[in-house]
C-alpha cells in the first residue's frame, strides 16, 4: 500500500479513532464528512470500545498473496455495543470453536507485510475473549 | 420515452480462451447481434467492462471496441459498476433510444480474465469491494459471501446439502447450453467434497473466471415492427446501490439493492413479482442465487435455500431460475455476465433456448438481475414477448 495511504489513515487504523454525528449521535467508522441518516456535516471525535460481538465469520483458505503465509485464517464482522459493526481478522483462535455470537476483544496488529513498498501496515485484530 | 425493443442478441462460447484477444471476442459476440439483428450499421455502443484496465492494462473500451467493430466514429461509452457493468450497460443503452438521442445502440459486455494470474485475477476483482476497510484486512470475495452464508444459515438452520442443491440445478441447466463454460452435470456430494475456498464455501459453490462478450441490439419497438424480426419488449428496467462495505449493513443477508431494483423494474412495467415465467439471476455464489431470489419477492425470507432444495427454481419448477447455466456454469465473465442474462431471457421468449433447455409452456415474461460486488450495486431488467 502506498505510504501516503497509510500515513493518512493512521487515527482510524492506529488510535480506532471514529465520529459521531453531533445532531443524530450516529457512530461511524471510518469517519465521514456527511451523515447519512439525518444530513448533518459536523461530528465529534470518539474512540471505538475495545470489545464487541462476532455477527459473523468465514475462514479464508485461499487468500490473496500478501496474506499466502497466514492461510487458513479467519476474518469477521463484530457489532459493538453502540451498533457500530466492523471487519477484521480474528487471530489467536481455534479456527473449529469459533461462533456467532461470540464476545471479541480488539487488539492492535500487524495486519500486511508483504507491502510492494515496503510498508508494514498494522490495525485492529479481533481476539476471543475466553473469560 | 419511447418503448424499447431487443431486436437481436449475440453471444460467443465462453471459456478460458487464450487463443483470443480482448478485443476479438467482444466482436465475435457483437457481430452476431448485428447478424441477428439483420443491422450493419449502429448509431452508438454501450459497453459494459469491469476492469480491462487491471485484467489487460487496456481501458478507453468505448472507442477500442467501436474501432475494431468496423463502425468508424460514432459514439462510444464504456460503462463500469464492477460485476453489474453489462446490465449497467443496457440500461444506459435503454435510456439513450428511449430518449430519442439514437434510434439503434449496441448495449454489449465483456471482460478477459484469463491473461492474467489467478492473483492478479483476485486483485482485479478485489477492487469491487472495500478496499481500505474489508480487503486490507485479507478478506475476498469468496469470503465476503461465505460471510453472508455463514449468517444465513446460522440463522435459518440451512444445511449445507441443501445450498449444494444450488450449483447442481446449474450445471444441469448448463450442461444444455452449447456456450457455456462448463457444460457437465455435478452430483450433490461432490460439492462439499471439493477443495474449501472459504467456510462455508467450498469450489464448486463458486463461478469461474471466465473470457467472455455478448451483445443485444436495441431500437424502439416502432422500429421493430418495422424490421419484421421477432422482438422482445423492455418493459422495466430498476438500479439501485448499497453500502460498499458489507460490515456497514444491519441485515449480512438482505440484498437491499437487488429487493429495490427489483421493486423499481416492477413498477415501470406495471407487473407482480408473480406475474414473472422465468428468471436469470446473478449467482456468483451458490448462497448469492438463493438471497437474490429472496430480495427479488420469489421466496420469502430464509427461503431462498430451501425452496432450490425443494426444486422450486428448477426448469419446470415455480419459478425457473438461471435456466442458462447460471454465472456457476455458463462462466462469470464479469463486464459480460449482465448481457448474457438478457441474450438467455431473449431466447426463453423466443423459444430459441438450444439442448433442451428451453422452458416449456411458452414464457412470456423474463427477467434479469445483475449484481455489483457484495451488492453495493443490483440492476433488474423485465422482458416481455408483445
Ligand atoms: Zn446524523
Amino acid at each position: 500500500m502506498f505510504p501516503s495511504r497509510i500515513w493518512r489513515e493512521m487515527p482510524q487504523r492506529y488510535r480506532l479513532e471514529a465520529s459521531t454525528c453531533k445532531k443524530c449521535g450516529k457512530i461511524f467508522y471510518p469517519p465521514r464528512l456527511i451523515c447519512d441518516k439525518c444530513g448533518y456535516r459536523k461530528f465529534e471525535k470518539i474512540n471505538l470500545p475495545e470489545e464487541g460481538k462476532l455477527k459473523t465469520f468465514t475462514v479464508i483458505r485461499t487468500p490473496a498473496s500478501q496474506f499466502s503465509d497466514e492461510a487458513p485464517y479467519a476474518i469477521g464482522i463484530i457489532r459493538f455495543s453502540n451498533g457500530l459493526q466492523m471487519m477484521g481478522q480474528i487471530v489467536d483462535c481455534d479456527l473449529e470453536k469459533l461462533k456467532i455470537g461470540q464476545a471479541m476483544r480488539l487488539e492492535f496488529r500487524r495486519v500486511q507485510t508483504h507491502d510492494t513498498h515496503g510498508v508494514l501496515s498494522y490495525a485492529h485484530k479481533f481476539v476471543p475473549k475466553w473469560y | 420515452m419511447r418503448d424499447v425493443a431487443v431486436v437481436g442478441i449475440g453471444i460467443m462460447k465462453w471459456g478460458e480462451l487464450w487463443e483470443k484477444s480482448f478485443r476479438d471476442i467482444f466482436v465475435e459476440a457483437a457481430l452476431n447481434s448485428l447478424d441477428d439483428a439483420g443491422v450493419d450499421k449502429i448509431d452508438s455502443l454501450v459497453v459494459g467492462c469491469m476492469t480491462g484496465g487491471l485484467f489487460v492494462g487496456q481501458e478507453h473500451v468505448g472507442a477500442i471496441m467501436a474501432d475494431y467493430l468496423g463502425q468508424k466514429n460514432i459514439p462510444a461509452a464504456h460503462v463500469e459498476s464492477a460485476c453489474a457493468s453489462g446490465g449497467l450497460a443496457l440500461r444506459q443503452g435503454i435510456f439513450e433510444v428511449a430518449s430519442g438521442m439514437s434510434d439503434i445502440v449496441m448495449a454489449a459486455g465483456v471482460e478477459k480474465m484469463t491473461d492474467t494470474s489467478g492473483d492478479g485475477a483476485t486483485y482485479a476483482l478485489a477492487a469491487a469491494a472495500d478496499q481500505e476497510y474489508e480487503v486490507f484486512h485479507g478478506v475476498t470475495f469468496p469470503g465476503l459471501y461465505a460471510m453472508m452464508a455463514c449468517a444465513y444459515m446460522n440463522k435459518y438452520k440451512v444445511t449445507r446439502k441443501q445450498l449444494s442443491s444450488i450449483p447442481v440445478k446449474a450445471h444441469h441447466n448448463g450442461a444444455m447450453n452449447p456456450y457455456a463454460q462448463y457444460p457437465f452435470p455435478i452430483k450433490i456430494e461432490d460439492v462439499a467434497n471439493g477443495v474449501k475456498v472459504a467456510d462455508p464455501l467450498y469450489l464448486l459453490d463458486c463461478s469461474p473466471i471466465t473470457d467472455g462478450a455478448a451483445a443485444c441490439i436495441l431500437t424502439t419497438v416502432e422500429n421493430a415492427k418495422k424490421m419484421k424480426k421477432p422482438y422482445i419488449k423492455i418493459t422495466g428496467s430498476g438500479m439501485a446501490t448499497d453500502t460498499i462495505a458489507l460490515s456497514q449493513r444491519d441485515s449480512l443477508f438482505w440484498l437491499k439493492s437487488t429487493e429495490i431494483a427489483g421493486k423499481n423494474a416492477l413498477k415501470m412495467a406495471g407487473r407482480k413479482i408473480s406475474d414473472i415465467d422465468c428468471v436469470e439471476v446473478h449467482d456468483c455464489f451458490s448462497i448469492a442465487e438463493a438471497l437474490v431470489t429472496e430480495a427479488l419477492g420469489f421466496f420469502k425470507p430464509g427461503m431462498g435455500v430451501k425452496a432450490a432444495a425443494a426444486g422450486k427454481t428448477a426448469l419446470d419448477g415455480q419459478i425457473p431460475v438461471n435456466p442458462s447455466g447460471g454465472l456457476k456454469s455458463k462462466g462469470h465473465p464479469v463486464g459480460a455476465t449482465g448481457i448474457g442474462q438478457v441474450v438467455e431471457i431473449v431466447k426463453q421468449l423466443r423459444g430459441e433456448a438450444e439442448g433442451g433447455r428451453q422452458i416449456k409452456g411458452s414464457p412470456k415474461i423474463g427477467m434479469t438481475q445483475n449484481m455489483g460486488g457484495s451488492g453495493a450495486s443490483a440492476v433488474v431488467h423485465i422482458l416481455e414477448v408483445e
